[in-house]
């Protein structure tokens, strides 16, 4: 079936299966492999992107689903310039990352939770990423991160 | 050695908290993992797996997966059987008289655990791969399952056909039978405690994967896996699939997280690299998170008997120590040595003159467990620790004050252990201090007397755990002594190209830890020149043909001792080309900041960047001298290193539901000299959270036949942010005088101590309830139960 999304800003239109995972249409049929794949009981959230500015999991809806919405994955959040997404810098400074696979995911989860929630508190930001996982970390950098990133301005455009 | 309280000096880069090099392609979707390369024309590899713990293998029948879309090929054990130089790999024969049943990719006629291969098949994609495994039909005869360790043990059903018992080996460390008889026989007080191991699910985030692309005409293979060892992965997959090893070339990706659990050599790696060889076409294997539960190695599994002898006054003479070990199914590349890298470690921070450690490896039909971060150092911090609060309880003595009467004093060091190693340095007393007045111990201690007086509902416990830790895996005298096939060493090479630049070529393989960073700071300070001008290449054999790769916490003591070695080797040639071109002696020359300088007479000098070019040009160097600034070393270390510290761990515990909080914790480590504080930072809170994991979390839970019940992130509780707090860090720095950098490692240090602080929490807020015991994890029905055991009298468990 005919699919027709944009994708970090660019409109993408492709015949896919009606059975194909948005995750895997990401990855596979527009080869962005930033986005990851961690689990199969959509648990980890290494899959997260934005649907319409909110984070989704990517494996738990068709890319069909995704028919005329706005996706925006981990390579739409840098500028064409190369300069990192404010939470992505935040996320560098405060060495919220180590081998790197839940970040996009984790970077993803947290641009739509703090514009739900612009001034955090620390409770509120682990509350807000309990759905995805990290084995390295021990979250407390990202939390970190996160929290940094909602500094008055640091999220201005 | 001397103790300071701070990061360390920062003359240079080096002791800075630099922000990491590998983080922009992280952040930005760039990096590459196995699952990301694209390769044209891959075939889809899928295993059809054993649902039994244990059966004999009647039949496979492959006709109707053949015949499946999109399917090549698809073969049973017995098929491949040929393709095989040798069983899979074990390194490890830790006694003379160890068995170790033949372990193939593909089983032949037995499966030993749920999860055990049966068949392959390749298809054109990962969906028809899967169509047509299922399709595959399997006869099975199902056998008795071994599936409960001590039950293992007795030898009542056997975990494998061919052997008459399940007992792989009994190694034993006693230097002197005779003192700790006599330890026990005078002992006016004994602890005798049983501790349980649970097993653990190691779950880096990113599932393995491997993706081999044969080059059918030259004979050679490129093999790309999610793996910590590159270097003995080719080597091993050369041995074990009859391919001449210089034919093989090993890339390490980006590598999502190992935690030990890619310190392997897998069916699966093995498997792609002989079908490729079979199909000529690349082939390539995506491993799904639950058969990652199943095919991936596990950690842990031991039950653990340790006794402790002392005085009344709480001062240990002696400990002995007796395990059983887990191996699972199969011994694995290092699967029976992993007890023995805690064995000698079972005495903790104390000096304890008597000591005797016994271990029995035991199989049962259970997915292979392997090492899984820290490698029994964990199980040996685990089982002192407790056993420490349990003899300062029995004394009447704060387990603080318990601990200080019984650390190896700092003027000690080098010590020489019971168990027969050297700690080469420590404070342990500066670290508990630091750790103790970090969380306020005095004021925690008032808090707690206050709730108790109040029967509050949830008690609050303070859990201390003090630990040292053998890293710097290792010195190769040691290994032969224990039987390890290969050696400890590690290699580097730094060399400086024409523009000035600098390029490190490591044997490590990162997975995360940040060593581009790391190293590039190191050899930055060296040659005076920026880090970002420095290129570090590493994790793909064709550009880094030696190493012996990453784990154990010897990337920096080993590995980088290697690289900075090498450096100032390259920094003697360097000199001796300065001084032909400045007319001088090269004892007259001082290094600074990558310029060599005439001493008395500054004005006279010439830079590294400078030789570097002319070195490369080699237009006029002094006689003999060959070409170009490069220089290699290989470190064999002379002893392990010994990080140490003291965490504390601060539970609320709601007496009414059992639910156990994590509040507060703090943790002193002291990892010797640190090149990047940022990044041990970082290690010190992942490695701690995967121990509070163990302590209240998670557990690989098998059913009576030996059927996997965890085998999802659902069912699995790896913790997430909301369940765990921020940590409180600090530091005592006491450098290493094993090794030039004073450097010690810090990968495993928050994992070793973390667990015992924790569980040590949760009794210290229920002793006054009469609670001693606890098993792991403790989840709210356990601290529950144990309540209501002691408030019935019938004490919690034991
Ligand atoms: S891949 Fe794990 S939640 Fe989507
Ligand atoms: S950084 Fe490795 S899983 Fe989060």
């Amino acid at each position: 079936m005919q699919v027709t999304v944009t994708v970090n800003g660019k409109t993408e239109s492709h015949d896919v299966e009606a059975r194909m995972l948005l995750v895997y249409y990401l990855r596979e049929v527009l080869g962005l492999t930033g986005t990851n794949v961690g689990c199969d009981t959509t648990s980890c959230g290494a899959c997260t992107v934005l649907l319409n500015g909110e984070s989704v999991k990517s494996c738990t809806m068709l890319a069909a689903q995704a028919d005329g919405e706005e996706i925006t994955t981990i390579e739409g959040m840098a500028s064409s310039d190369g300069v990192l997404h404010p939470i992505q810098e935040a996320f560098r400074e405060h060495h919220g990352l180590q081998c790197g696979f839940c970040t996009p995911g984790m970077v993803m989860a947290i641009a739509s939770f703090l514009k739900e929630h612009p001034d955090p508190t620390e409770a509120e930001v682990r509350e807000g990423l309990e759905g995805n996982l990290c084995r390295c970390t021990g979250y407390h950098n990202i939390v970190q991160a996160a929290l940094a990133a909602a500094r008055p301005g640091a999220l201005a455009p | 050695m001397s103790t300071t309280l701070t990061d360390g000096p920062a003359a240079g880069v080096v002791g800075t908290r630099m922000l990491r090099r590998e983080d922009p392609a992280l952040l930005s979707g760039e990096a590459r993992f196995v699952h990301d390369l694209v390769v044209p024309g891959a075939l889809h590899l899928v295993l059809v797996r054993s649902p039994y713990a244990h059966a004999r293998v009647i039949s496979v029948d492959l006709s109707a997966a053949l015949a499946s879309p999109g399917v090549v090929a698809a073969f049973s054990g017995a098929e491949l059987a040929g393709e095989w130089g040798s069983p899979m790999p074990c390194a490890w024969p830790v006694t003379a008289d160890m068995q170790s049943p033949s372990h193939l990719p593909v089983a032949v006629d037995e499966v030993c655990y749920v999860g055990d291969a049966v068949a392959a098949v390749v298809a054109a994609s990962q969906a028809e791969a899967q169509d047509a495994a299922a399709a595959v039909a399997v006869a099975y005869e199902e056998l008795p399952a071994a599936v409960d360790l001590e039950d293992a043990a007795s030898d009542r059903v056997l975990a494998h056909s061919a052997l008459t018992s399940n007992r792989a080996y009994t190694w034993e460390l006693v230097p002197d039978a005779a003192a700790v008889e006599r330890a026990f026989a005078d002992a006016a007080v004994t602890v005798r405690e049983r501790y349980v191991q649970q097993r653990l699910i190691p779950a880096a985030m990113e599932p393995r994967g491997v993706c081999v692309v044969p080059q059918p005409f030259g004979g050679e293979y490129v093999v790309y896996s999610a793996t910590q060892i590159p270097h003995i992965l080719r080597t091993m997959l050369g041995i074990t699939a009859g391919v001449p090893e210089e034919r093989i070339r090993v890339v390490a990706p980006s590598v999502g997280g190992g935690f030990g659990s890619k310190l392997d050599v897998y069916a699966e790696e093995l498997l792609c690299l002989a079908l490729a060889r079979r199909l000529r076409k690349p082939v390539r294997w995506s491993e799904e998170r639950s058969e990652a539960a199943q095919a991936t190695i596990h950690g842990r599994g031991q039950v653990q008997e340790i006794e402790l002898a002392a005085d009344t006054e709480g001062r240990v003479a002696a400990v002995r120590v007796r395990l059983l070990a887990d191996m699972g199914a199969y011994l694995q590349l290092v699967t029976p040595g992993v007890p023995l890298l805690g064995a000698f470690l079972y005495h903790g921070v104390y000096d304890v003159p008597a000591y005797a450690f016994t271990c029995t490896g035991v199989f049962t039909n259970k997915t292979p467990t392997d090492a899984y971060r820290g490698a029994g150092r964990p199980e040996a911090t685990y089982a002192i620790e407790r056993a420490i609060d349990a003899l300062a309880r029995k004394v009447g003595v704060d387990p603080q004050e318990v601990r200080r009467r019984n650390f190896i004093q700092a003027d000690k060091f080098p010590y020489s252990s019971p168990a027969g190693l050297v700690f080469d340095s420590g404070n342990y007393e500066a670290a508990l201090d630091a750790a103790l007045e970090l969380i306020g111990y005095e004021e925690l201690r008032e808090a707690q007397a206050r709730r108790r007086g109040e029967g509050a509902t949830r008690q609050l416990g303070v859990g201390i755990s003090s630990y040292v830790e053998m890293c710097g895996l290792a010195p190769s005298r040691v290994l032969a002594s224990l039987n390890y096939v290969a050696g400890g060493w590690e290699a580097a090479t730094v060399r400086m190209l024409p523009t000035g630049k600098a390029q490190v070529v490591t044997g490590a393989s990162p997975h995360g830890q940040g060593h581009v960073t790391s190293w590039s700071m190191i050899v930055a300070d060296k040659l005076g020149v920026s880090p970002e001008d420095v290129e570090v290449l590493h994790s793909d054999t064709a550009v880094s043909p030696l190493g012996l790769d990453t784990y154990g916490s010897r990337s920096l003591s080993v590995g980088g001792t290697a690289i900075a070695l090498a450096a100032d080797r390259l920094i003697d040639k360097a000199r001796l080309l300065a001084a032909h071109r400045l007319e001088v002696a090269p004892e007259d020359l001082s290094l600074s900041a990558g310029q060599f300088s005439v001493r008395g007479s500054p004005s006279s000098a010439i830079g590294l960047g400078t030789l570097a070019f002319e070195a490369f040009t080699a237009h006029d160097l002094p006689e003999g001298m060959e070409p170009n600034l490069e220089a290699s070393a290989t470190y064999d270390p002379t002893n392990f290193t010994f990080p140490f510290g003291t965490h504390v761990a601060v539970v609320e515990v709601d007496t009414e539901t059992g639910k156990v909080d994590l509040v507060r914790y703090a943790a002193v480590d002291d990892c010797g000299n640190q090149i990047n504080p940022l990044i041990v930072d970082g290690q010190v809170h992942g490695g701690i959270v995967q121990g509070v994991a163990q302590a209240l979390f998670e557990e690989a839970v098998y059913d009576g036949e030996g059927n996997l019940l965890t085998t999802t992130f659902t069912d699995y509780l790896v913790p997430a942010a909301s369940e765990l707090p921020s940590f409180s860090l600090g530091r005592t720095v006491t450098p290493s005088p094993s090794n030039p950098m004073g450097v010690k490692g810090i990968g495993e240090a928050g994992t070793i101590a973390a667990t015992p602080a924790v569980v040590n929490a949760v009794v210290d807020a229920l002793s006054h309830l009469g609670v001693e015991e606890m098993a792991m994890p403790v989840t709210p029905e356990r601290v529950w139960r144990s309540i209501g055991a002691s408030a019935s009298g019938t004490g919690g468990g034991r």
